[in-house]
């Protein structure tokens, strides 16, 4: 072995040769661990909706929305009730249901019932997650579907979804939530989901928010009274809306 | 061809069972106990998985869908990830100090990474279809897709390199599959981080926190990996002192460490720092781990037994006591092991709708693992520590790495070439 080949193993500096091969390497390595975080982005890309844009514009036909006018609810839970019948909901799951939030100092009713879906996002954190498409933004109605056989029941949809609106079912062996009643009644010709049917006192509103004629554009667009979504910091872009009156 | 086949493989075959038989009572016992408590946890997550059903069987639940099973693959897979980069430094980086590592930490790298399929397989709901869609049906905006196939693409690369560096004429080759095992590793251990990072539901996940800290905590892991199992290695297995160039490597392992370490405090602190005056649901979550039920798991486990100590140990045996370093060493991998379970854990601890004040979600979720979870965790602990225990008899305690060999050819031409001098 020559002492060149001794120097290039044991000198306590390397050599500038090794020095810059070390960097080049460094540099492959960034530059591929980018390429890698840019490329897992570009399909979020499309998703994505800056909140001006979305209030102005729909991009699905019929654009699916509820509104729910929080405060004519009666907690009757006749919509969870018509839930689990037309969608074969274990007691262990629920795809809608009421919270109840307590006001010692309000004035009138103590109570307030907020009812809860899913929010069919326009920009799903669970979409975005799932390794296999199961779940999956349908291209024509913006409704929040799943494919159950290409569930792999990894659970990330659950953990991603801002509105706990995803269970596992064991029957199905798959994640369910709600689907606006697209799989037992929209997709059959029946025009609005179980829940808004059953509810009695008109709390749930359910329609196309691309179309000017029906009644949630009229309610989500009227300035009179204030419209919410819930997390709206979460940046998911809801198509629940809430209001009162 | 059969007949060659076997002729050619079954003497290594017995030779290696017969290594195995002559590791004494003590190394057999322990070969015993992890294969029942490997099989004892395969049992459980197979039971609970497809006869009781996980919903009966794990902990986890609709607040909390993942848990102690994916903090233990976490565990694991970012240990892989560490161990190959760390080992990379010397094999494929050219790091002299480095290079006696390579073959164990390889070694290592692959089985951390398979206890870590066995635990998350035995977490998914349906494991087989996930080997159809993960190929069938990609999702390239998930994380979680990118992390399974990076990992899977590792292990191969890895399997590759081990293979290769036992034949010193492919040593170019062993570099190559080696540089592609560390890209894979290290993408898909950011992408790691980036699943939870992604959540913007979770606000103590999300941001750019995590992908970073996941490569950090990666090094840290894989140096406490490689002080572990060495240690253990030569003093109790295959009781052989230490060579002078191990003992370099490790010392120089130690030094890397204490590095690293000081950066994680510093990465810890100021994660702690700038969540406690952020949103209030990731404030919340933090003070969880501050000052709520999780804080003895991260004052006392994670900060004392996994930073502060060690971190003391090592700087007090000047990074020279291999068995100072060695209960360092445990002390940090113990901590880890509840670092991952209290980020995973906390991360989904506040409600979804904890704001609004509702009746339904009066206080923050709580979780404790299940007996079929324990049991699957040792199992996957269990296959780990057999899969090592195998190894160094079947491998003949790596100690015929070329790298080692010519490093001490090495040694010797210097030391001959500095007398001459």
């Amino acid at each position: 072995m020559t002492d060149e080949t001794n120097h290039k193993h044991f000198s306590e500096y390397p050599l500038d040769a090794e020095r810059r091969a070390f960097l080049k390497i460094g540099l492959k390595i960034t530059g591929v661990l980018a390429g890698g975080s840019i490329l897992s982005l570009v399909s979020t890309i499309n998703k994505a909706y800056s909140l001006d844009l979305f209030r102005e514009k729909y991009p699905y036909k019929p654009h699916y929305a509820m509104v729910l006018r929080q405060d004519r609810c009666i907690d009757c839970e006749k919509c969870m009730k018509a839930c689990i019948e037309t969608n074969h909901v274990p007691d262990y799951g629920w795809r809608t249901r009421i919270l109840k939030r307590e006001l010692p100092a309000a004035l009138d009713q103590k109570w307030e019932f907020i009812p809860i879906l899913c929010n069919q996002c326009n920009n799903p954190p669970c979409v975005r997650t799932c390794p296999t498409t199961a779940t999956y933004k349908d291209k024509t109605n913006g409704i929040v579907q799943m494919n159950n056989k290409k569930c792999i029941g990894c659970k990330s949809c659950i953990m991603a979804c801002p509105y706990d609106a995803r269970y596992y079912n064991e029957e199905k062996g798959a994640i369910d939530k709600c689907d606006f009643c697209f799989e037992s009644r929209l997709s059959k010709g029946i025009t609005i989901p179980a829940c808004v049917e059953a509810c009695p006192s008109d709390v749930r509103i359910f329609g196309d928010l691309s179309d000017p004629s029906s009644r949630v554009f009229q309610l989500v667009h009227q300035l009179q009274r204030p419209v919410w979504v819930l997390r709206q910091e979460i940046g998911a872009k809801p198509n629940i809306f809430y209001m009162k009156g | 061809m059969a007949d060659s086949g076997k002729e050619r493989f079954l003497p290594h075959i017995t030779s290696a069972f017969q290594r195995i038989l002559s590791g004494g009572w003590i190394y057999l016992l322990f070969v015993g106990l992890f294969g029942i408590l490997l099989l004892i946890g395969i049992g459980a997550g197979i039971h609970a998985l497809f006869i009781a059903g996980s919903r009966h069987a794990y902990a986890t639940s609709r607040e909390i869908p993942v848990a102690i099973l994916i903090a233990t693959y976490v565990f694991f897979v970012v240990a892989s990830t560490g161990l190959c980069l760390v080992s990379s430094l010397g094999h494929v980086f050219g790091l002299e100090n480095f290079l006696p590592l390579a073959k164990r930490c390889v070694y290592l790298a692959i089985i951390t990474i398979l206890s870590g399929f066995l635990v998350i397989g035995l977490e998914i709901e349906n494991p087989f279809r996930m080997a159809i869609y993960n190929v069938m049906s990609p999702n390239f905006s998930s994380n979680i897709w990118w992390m399974g196939t990076l990992y899977g693409f590792a292990v191969v690369f890895l399997t590759i390199e081990f293979i290769l560096l036992f034949n010193e004429a492919h040593h170019h080759k062993a570099v190559i599959a080696g540089f592609l095992g560390v890209i894979t590793e290290v993408a898909a251990n950011s992408n790691l981080g980036g699943v939870f990072a992604m959540m913007h539901g979770r606000p103590y996940w999300y941001g750019p926190y995590f992908p970073v800290y996941f490569i950090l905590s990666a090094l840290i892991t894989g140096c406490a990996f490689i002080l572990f199992f060495f240690f253990l290695a030569h003093k109790a297995v295959n009781k052989k002192p230490f060579m002078e160039t191990t003992q370099t490597a490790l010392k120089a392992v130690s030094k890397l460490t204490l590095l690293l370490m000081a950066v994680m405090m510093i990465f810890t602190a100021w994660k702690v720092l700038t969540t406690s005056v952020g949103s209030p649901a990731a404030a919340t979550a933090l003070s969880v781990l501050t000052d709520g039920p999780y804080s003895f798991n991260f004052w006392t486990i994670e900060i004392l037994v996994g930073m502060v100590i060690p971190f003391i140990l090592i700087l007090a045996s000047r990074c020279r006591n291999l068995t100072v370093m060695f209960i360092a060493a445990v002390m940090m991998i113990f901590s880890l092991f509840f670092t991952r379970l209290d980020m995973v854990v906390v991360g989904q601890i506040v409600p979804q709708y904890f704001e609004l004040g509702v009746v339904e979600y009066p206080k923050l979720h709580a979780y404790s693992p299940s007996v079929h979870e324990i049991l699957v965790v040792l199992g996957g602990i269990s296959f780990c520590l057999l899969a090592f225990l195998l190894g160094e008899k079947v491998f003949s305690g790596f100690a015929d790495s070329p790298q080692t060999d010519i490093r001490k050819e090495e040694t010797k031409d210097v030391a001959g070439a500095e007398e001459l001098t």
